[in-house]
This record gives structure tokens, sequence and C-alpha cells, in this order.
């Protein structure tokens, strides 16, 4: 069984009158272990399926399996549930809470997941130290350069164990040297066998990757893997 | 269970933590609960110390027993009509000894009045500086329900010779002769000596009250000045005669004071039942007045709450975004405001039940000599009214911010 299924997936907006067609049917398989580039031009629909895959959103039609289940019959707590247990999330522009410490933020999906309070600081800890920021559990966001608080959102990404990384454009904010530092995180993770795919718009990002999704008009231009 | 109080702490927290950043903004939201709660607390306790005090006064006199004089036991209304009893004139001792003489369809009658306030000495010891010294005849003594326990009860020839001598109420009589007999002991109040002869006890009700030192009220009269209001204390012999009792006594000072036919009376008959009645009547207005006031604040308040809830949740859009997509259900969205709701509410009104204890408290002891009161019942129902107002107009925005999209929300700059 495959981590995740997609099968002719449409996501359309409603805009007043008009239809806005951001996917018109992608089908795609993703397995335990892979990392995954998509990319695509601006508006080709990357975000939408990142969403989609993130359990942030449900399809318009089309079918989503993930780990066997079918995330389109789901109501809104169990998609939080999934997003909490299975769903990592990275963003462009960090998504931290910008009044608290790095600690509190990666403490957050535990809260959420109903670790007790010892136990939660414990884990943690532990996700900080793994992305090499065991000297600033206290700092808030607005005292960390943009590397280290993408870090801190890699923590925040993996405290749970989800089954799959998601991060959309997680370089993006970033220059291209602490955008290497991160990249460099990612591949390691990959290297300990976490699921990751990653969005973005820059070739020599999708290169880390093993495999890379083109994605155009909201459908699947070229899927292959990197050489 | 166990879930939901772990649930419930973080959100506390996560409420502390938001009240905190906008410190300014969350102090004017919750002054209006804080004054809605302040204005409850502030009057309840009042008048709990008041009602305390004439239970405590009154409650002593028994079921038999009431009191003639000057001023009301309770009054509630503006200075003008305060000064209508001020300015009655005093009842003097000629009238009440008139009134004693003629008051011979009840058993007993006694006169009362404080003289002096201050510290009794002793060759031993002294005591508090609250010790009342009162004038009295024999009668105050069975009136009062007063029980001499040592030596002997105050006699007529006391009050004819205008003799120096005093009963002790036990508590002072303790205080002054820590060991053995105050009978045939001398007290000093100020720098003037008098005799103890006699000690006596007071109703278990009484424990607590100040300390008394009674003596001759001719002897009072003499040394202290003659113009002092005089309280009547009239005991009938059975609890069901006491409303003709009361009656008759109406009657027999108005033709003592003369008051002319048809006008009201320019003095008070009360017994502890028809004060603690005339308290709940009076007072029944206030309370009604005060749920109507406080009712409009805690509303007025509500809707501020929920105003600033609203632009919070705005504000905060991004966060609740965040939330969301690393796994909050809307039950755990709406829990965090709906809590914040209740905490700005409930900071409020902590310090509207301390304020207002303190006030009224300050009003109790310093300006009426009341011993303070703490009404724990109402400071319990002022801080439940705060949770329902936070729950009333927290749950609106709780509700908006619950179900906001998350992706939207995510996005919102
Ligand atoms: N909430 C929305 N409402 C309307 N149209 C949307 C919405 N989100 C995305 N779109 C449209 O869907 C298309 C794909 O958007 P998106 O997935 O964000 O593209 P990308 O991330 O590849 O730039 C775009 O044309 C965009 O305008
Ligand atoms: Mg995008």
């Amino acid at each position: 069984m495959s981590l995740i299924r997609l099968d002719a997936i449409c996501r359309h907006y409603e805009m007043g009158s008009e239809t806005v067609h951001a996917l018109r049917g992608v089908s795609l398989t993703i397995e335990r272990g892979e990392y995954v580039a998509i990319m695509g031009p601006s508006g080709s629909g990357k975000s939408t399926l990142m969403n989609l895959l993130g359990c942030l959103d449900s399809p318009s039609s089309g079918i989503y399996e993930l780990n066997g289940h079918h995330v389109g019959e789901m109501d809104d707590d169990e998609l939080a549930e999934i997003r909490n247990r299975e769903i990592g999330f990275v963003f462009q522009t960090f998504n931290l809470l910008a009044r608290s410490s790095a600690l509190r933020n990666v403490e957050l999906p535990l809260i959420y997941a109903g670790v007790g309070l010892e136990e939660r600081r414990e884990i943690a800890i532990a996700a900080l130290t793994d992305v090499g920021l065991a000297d600033r559990l206290t700092h808030k966001p607005n005292e960390m350069s943009g590397g280290q608080r993408q870090r801190v959102a890699v923590a925040r990404a993996l405290v749970n164990k989800p089954s799959i990384l998601l991060a959309d454009e997680p370089t993006g904010n970033l220059d291209t040297r602490t955008g290497a530092e991160i990249l460099e995180l990612f591949q390691n993770l990959a290297d300990k066998g976490n699921t990751l795919i990653v969005v973005t718009h820059e070739e020599n990002v999708a290169r880390h990757a093993k495999r890379i999704i083109r994605v155009r008009d909201g459908l699947v231009a070229s899927d292959e893997p990197v050489t | 269970m166990r879930r939901f109080l772990a649930e419930l702490r973080e959100s506390i927290r996560m409420a502390l933590g938001a009240i905190a950043t906008h410190k300014l903004r969350s102090c004017l939201t919750l002054l209006g609960v804080l004054v809605g709660v302040f204005s409850i607390i502030l009057v309840m306790t009042a008048m709990r110390a008041m009602k305390n005090n004439i239970e405590k006064e009154l409650g002593s006199l028994g079921s038999k027993t009431f009191v003639i004089q000057k001023m009301p036991g309770a009054y509630f209304g503006g200075p003008e009509g305060f000064m209508k009893f001020m300015r009655r004139n005093d009842i003097t001792f000629a009238q009440a000894r008139a009134f004693q003489r003629k008051a011979a369809f009840v058993p007993a009658v006694g006169l009362q009045a404080s003289f002096w306030n201050g510290e009794l000495t002793s060759r031993y010891d002294r005591t508090p500086p609250n010790l009342s010294l009162e004038g009295a005849t024999p009668g105050t003594f069975i009136t009062n329900n007063w029980g001499i326990i040592e030596g002997r009860p105050l006699l007529d020839s006391d009050l004819e010779s205008t003799r120096d001598v005093c009963l002790l109420s036990e508590d002072v009589a303790k205080t002054l002769f820590p060991r053995g007999s105050a009978v045939g002991q001398r007290v000093k109040a100020e720098a003037i000596s008098y005799s103890v002869v006699g000690v006596f006890e007071r109703a278990a009700s009484s424990e607590g009250a100040q300390g008394l030192a009674v003596i001759p009220i001719t002897s009072a009269l003499n040394r202290y000045g003659r113009r002092r209001q005089i309280t009547i204390l009239v005991q009938a012999s059975d609890p069901a005669l006491i409303d003709d009792a009361m009656e008759q006594s109406r009657g027999v000072l108005r033709a003592i004071r003369k008051v002319p036919p048809g006008q009201e009376d320019d003095f008070e008959v009360l017994s502890s039942d028809s004060m603690i009645k005339q308290f709940q009547t009076v007072t029944f207005a206030v309370r009604t007045g005060l749920a109507l006031v406080s009712s409009i604040a805690l509303l007025a308040a509500g809707v501020g709450i929920m105003n600033i809830m609203l632009v919070s949740v705005t504000e905060r859009t991004r966060e609740i975004g965040i939330r969301r997509a690393i796994g909050a259900k809307r039950r755990n969205i709406m829990t965090q405001f709906i809590v914040e709701a209740i905490v700005l509410c409930e900071i409020g009104g902590i310090l509207g039940v301390v304020l207002g204890m303190l006030g009224a408290n300050a009003l109790a002891v310093y300006l009426l000599k009341l011993p303070p009161a703490f009404p724990v019942d109402w400071a319990v129902i002022g801080l439940a009214i705060c949770s329902l107002v936070g729950v009333v107009f927290g749950s609106y925005p709780a509700y908006k911010a619950a179900h906001l999209d998350p992706i939207e929300s995510l996005r919102y700059e």
C-alpha cells in the first residue's frame, strides 16, 4: 500500500460567477521514504496540491488516500487529527507564533496531541537539539535569524513523528547559504527514511530530491526520478 | 477528563500570555467587569456588615425585648431624610424616667446610654481601647439578659446615691483581673476611679463584642454631662405580647414628649424582629437597584469584551491558521478564545471583589464603626457572574475564530 495515492484530483474555486480550476485531475502515488520535489511556474497549482496533501483542504472531486484512509470522507476533527499526527508542515514564511519561544512553538503540536507537560518538554527539546538549536530554546522568533526560524519550523513539523514532511518553498525567504543548510537538514531527514515533499520553483533545490513532479495548469506535466 | 483539564490549563496559560501582550487594552476591557462586580460586592459587603451588626446587637435582646431610641436602627436614604432623625429632640433622662414610672404594664424597663469609649485600667492590666462605659439602671440587666455571675447587681440605691460603682462584663473582668476576683477591686477610666461590685455575663451571641463597664446612669450623667440620648429597653412578659407592649409604650412616650395627635412619632420603637424585617424591606429597594445597575454595567462590559475579542480574533487570524495547520481542532480554538474571555472577566472580577470588600469594610469599620464582614457567598456569586459574562460574550468571537478557513488564515497578513 502506498503512503499517498491521488486519483483524478480536481480542485476549483468559485470566484463570483467565474470558476478557477487550480487542479484539473492530478493522479500520482508516493511511497514511504521518498524525497519528492514538486515544481511548476507560479499559479500552476503547487500550493493547492500541497494543501490537499496536508489535509488542510479537501478536493472538489477525486480520491485522496493517505495510509489507506479516504481523506475525502473525513470530517473537520478527523482532518485536524491527521494534520496533527501524520503531517508536518514547513512554510515559506516560517509561520511560527511570534510571541512564543522556540520551545513553546515546538511544543504546540504535542499540546494538541494531548501529551503531558514533562514528556512534551522533553520531546520538544530533543527535536530542537536535532536541528541544532539546543542553545536557542527560550529565544523568540524575532530574536533568531531566518535560517534558525526555519529550523524551529522543521523541529515543530517533526516533533509528532509524522508520516510526511510537507514544505512549501521552504528556502524562498532564505539566502542561498542558509537555504543550503535547510536543504542539508532535509537530506539528513530523507537519509533517515522520512518522507519529504518539497514544493519549489528553483531547479537547484529540486535537484536534492530523488524525484521531481512538474505541474502545469493544474495537471502533472512530468514525473521523473532525478538522475 | 484529565485531558480536558490539561487543555484548560494550556488555554489559561495561553490566555494569560495573550492578555499580557496587550496590557493596556486588557485593563481597559476588564475595567467594566471590575466596576460591575465592585458595585455588587461593595453594597453587599456593607449590607452584610450592617445586618451582622443588627443581629448581634438586637439578636441578644431575645424575642420579648424591644428598644426605644431617637435614631432608627437602619437608614438608607438621602442626607435630608437623615437630618429629619438628627433634628429630633433627644430622649432625655427625665422623659425616660417618666416613661419608666408609667410603664407598669411591662415587667421590666431599663435605661441605657453610652458615655465614654476608651481604655479601662486596673492595677494589673488594661483593656483594649474600645471599651464602652455605659450608664444603666437595674432594669437594664434584665432587659439585656445580662446575668450576674459574681458580686451583686446594680441597685436602685446606687442610682439614688450616684455611687461610683461599676459592673464589668466577664471578658473585661478577666482581662483586668487575670488572677482572682474583680469584685471589691478598683478600676480607672482615665483619671476616674470606680469600685467593682459585680461581674455579668452576656448572651453567647455577643462573643467578641466590645467590652462593657456599667455604672449607675445617674452617676454617669453627673460626671459626663446630661445631654445624652437615652435608650429605653423594655421587656414584655411574653413574646406574644410584644406587639401590644410596643403599641402601649409608643402611646406613653408620645404623651410624655407631647407629640400632637396625627403627627408621626419623633422616636423609634424597635424589636429585633421588626428591625430585621425593616432592614430587609428597606434594603430590598437598594438590592433591586443594585441588581439593575450592575446588570447594565456587566452588560456594557460584556459588549466591550465581545468587541475586543473580535478585534483579537482578526489580529490573530494567522496564529489561528498556524494552530489549525498543526492539528488544533475547532473545539480547541473555541476553548482557547472562550477561556481567554473568561480569564479576562475573572481578572476584572477578582479585582472587583477585592476592592469591593476593602472599600465596604473601610466604610463599615471607619465610618459606621461596624465589625468587617466577608460575604463569601457574594464573592462566589460575583465571580460566577464574571464567568457567565465571559462565556456569553466570548462565545461568538470564539465561534468565529474556530470557523475561520485554515488556508485563508495562513495567508492572512
Ligand atoms: N482561495 C483561492 N480562491 C481563488 N482562487 C485561488 C485560491 N487559491 C488559489 N487560487 C488560484 O488557483 C491557482 C493555483 O494557485 P496556487 O496553488 O497557489 O499556485 P502556486 O502555488 O503554484 O503558485 C491560481 O490561479 C490561483 O489564483
Ligand atoms: Mg504557492
